[in-house]
């Protein structure tokens, strides 16, 4: 099977080279796979993810997805923010419809498709309020209907439950193991967080810190569907954990000593 | 109030204590003032000072003699097209300075130096240019009011979530939808704030502008009962650009909650209330 998006080589610095944010970063991600991005906080994830994403071009490398080089925003492709951006005078009804309407649809296909976004997402009774009178975890459910509904091909995700509270984390972890078993996707979630990216990851890529790359990309061998209390009783997540935690201590460490 | 009694105002502290609401407070505090100024009033030589019974009957007395309605008719077609003039011209100015980098480097000393000018001492100029009718007029209520539109404006354009930017570009927004999803929406609570604190120095030019220029108007008015000691009749000109300036900045403030009603209830969650 050839990989639905291949990053190749990709370096980025920033102000002029005084910051070296990414160095020479290789990733392949596979069909409706949902790979992990984990790593010290600073390391570049986001950077690479909006590398990804068509917002920032590399100093060196490139992106491919589908075969076909980024080199600006794609319509087949969906982002879901850490801090949701969602538009403040828009209700929800008009939040999750934005991506459609901008991409020129029909408001006879918009009034379609957003009902069952909303349905799917959680959000039905909430068409008419604005994103301010909700709390957090339903704000990032706008956020992840929105990018749902222009069906993307693929999927990214920067720490989306990152300013979330750790319940409705969990709660919201279990939301989108339930969105994957009903619509597969081509996934990358960035977090920081070793629990969330075992429970929801095929995959996982360890990031070093800055400049970050690629360390190590781990298969994470734990079986759909699958119950988030019970994976962390599983051995195979003790295993993990441990794992990535002595291997994301020694660069935390050495990016604090750094 | 002693300081120990203010020392540590705790939020639960001030709950326990009962306060009237805000809107009786408020009339009981309108009602008191003006049941002193009228006992107050009378007792003063009527050439000098007046009172609130008086006030109203004098303007009864210039309604029916078709005098108040005439000069603030006049009034308020200087206010109004000037005002328009400024919201007309404010506001694209504002978007251009701020999408513009060049032009903003051009033009922002002229600006800040304009604003800066007491506008009143551009009336002689004014007048020498444009003459004592409307025009000049309507010119000098421009003037009051185009910067803060103006500056309002710019401050909104520049106060752009650029985090939101990102969501729209990620999107494939272009540049038009950008405007009309994120630039102007996110501007407009800024423009209509320009546009009210506009009305209040508008109000100014045009009394101003009356003083100085031809004979009409409610500032004509004042100054015609002031020289002929009639202040009875010089409060109800003064009277009416309060209610005025109040009404027409309390329109806006409810204009500006509903454009933007998160930002109101984000102060009102910093205030506490």
């Amino acid at each position: 099977m050839s990989p639905k998006i291949v990053v190749d080589g990709v370096s980025k610095t920033f102000q002029q080279g005084a910051v070296r944010a990414l160095r020479d970063c290789a990733l392949e991600v596979y069909p409706n796979e949902f790979l992990c991005i984990i790593g010290p906080s600073g390391c570049g994830k986001t950077t690479l993810l909006r590398i990804i994403d068509g917002l920032v071009t590399p100093d060196a490398g490139r992106v491919l997805i589908g075969g076909a080089e980024v080199t600006a925003p794609r319509k087949d492709i969906a982002v879901v923010f850490q801090h949701f951006g969602l538009f403040p005078w828009k209700m929800v009804y008009d939040n999750v419809a934005y991506g459609l309407r901008v991409h020129g649809h029909t408001e006879s296909e918009i009034r379609e498709s957003v009902p069952r976004y909303i349905e799917l997402t959680g959000l039905a009774g909430f068409e008419r309020s604005y994103p301010y009178q909700l709390s957090g975890g339903m704000q990032q459910r706008v956020g992840l209907a929105r990018a749902l509904a222009v069906e993307p091909s693929v999927l990214l995700m920067d720490e989306p439950f990152g300013s979330l509270d750790a319940q409705t984390r969990e709660l919201m972890q279990e939301e989108l193991l339930r969105l994957g078993r009903i619509q597969p996707k081509t996934l990358i979630f960035v977090t920081h967080s070793i629990d969330e990216a075992i429970i929801l990851g095929d995959r996982i890529a360890l990031m070093s810190s800055r400049p970050g790359t690629v360390k190590e990309v781990l298969d994470v061998d734990i079986p759909r569907p699958r119950d988030p209390e019970e994976v962390r009783r599983m051995s195979q997540y003790l295993t993990l954990r441990h794992h990535i935690w002595s291997e994301l201590r020694s660069e935390v460490v050495g990016g604090v000593a750094r | 109030m002693s300081s120990t009694t203010v020392a540590k105002p705790s939020r639960a502290g001030g709950r326990t204590r009962r306060i009237a609401s805000p809107a009786v407070v408020r009339t009981a505090s309108v009602l008191a003032g003006l049941v002193a100024w009228e006992i107050y009033g009378r007792m003063i030589h009527s050439s000098i000072f007046t009172y609130p019974s008086a006030i109203g009957r004098a303007s009864l007395a210039l309604v029916e003699a078709g005098e108040l309605q005439f000069y603030l008719k006049s009034s308020l077609i200087v206010f109004s097209l000037g005002l328009l003039l400024a919201i007309i011209a404010g506001i694209p100015l504002g978007v251009l300075f701020a999408r513009r980098a060049t032009v903003e480097y051009a033009s922002d000393p002229w600006i800040n130096a304009l604003y800066a000018t007491p506008t009143v001492a551009l009336i002689p100029v004014i007048v020498l240019w444009l003459g004592f009718q409307t025009t000049a007029k309507v010119a000098l209520v421009f003037l009051f009011c185009v910067f803060p539109i103006l500056i309002n404006t710019y401050q909104g354009v520049k106060n752009t979530d650029n985090r939101l930017v990102e969501v729209a570009r990620s999107f494939c927004s272009g540049e038009s939808r950008l405007w009309r999803d994120l630039i102007l929406p996110s501007a407009a609570p800024f423009i209509l704030a320009g546009v009210r604190l506009a009305i209040g120095r508008g109000l100014v030019g045009m009394v101003v502008a009356e003083f100085y220029t031809s004979i009409n108007g409610l500032g004509y008015m004042i100054v015609q009962y002031a020289n002929t000691f009639k202040t009875d009749r010089l409060f109800v000109p003064i009277v009416i650009l309060m209610i005025m300036g109040v009404t027409l900045t309390s329109l806006l403030r409810r204009l500006e909650r509903r454009v933007a009603p998160w930002l109101h209830m984000i102060m009102e969650e910093d205030r506490g209330a």
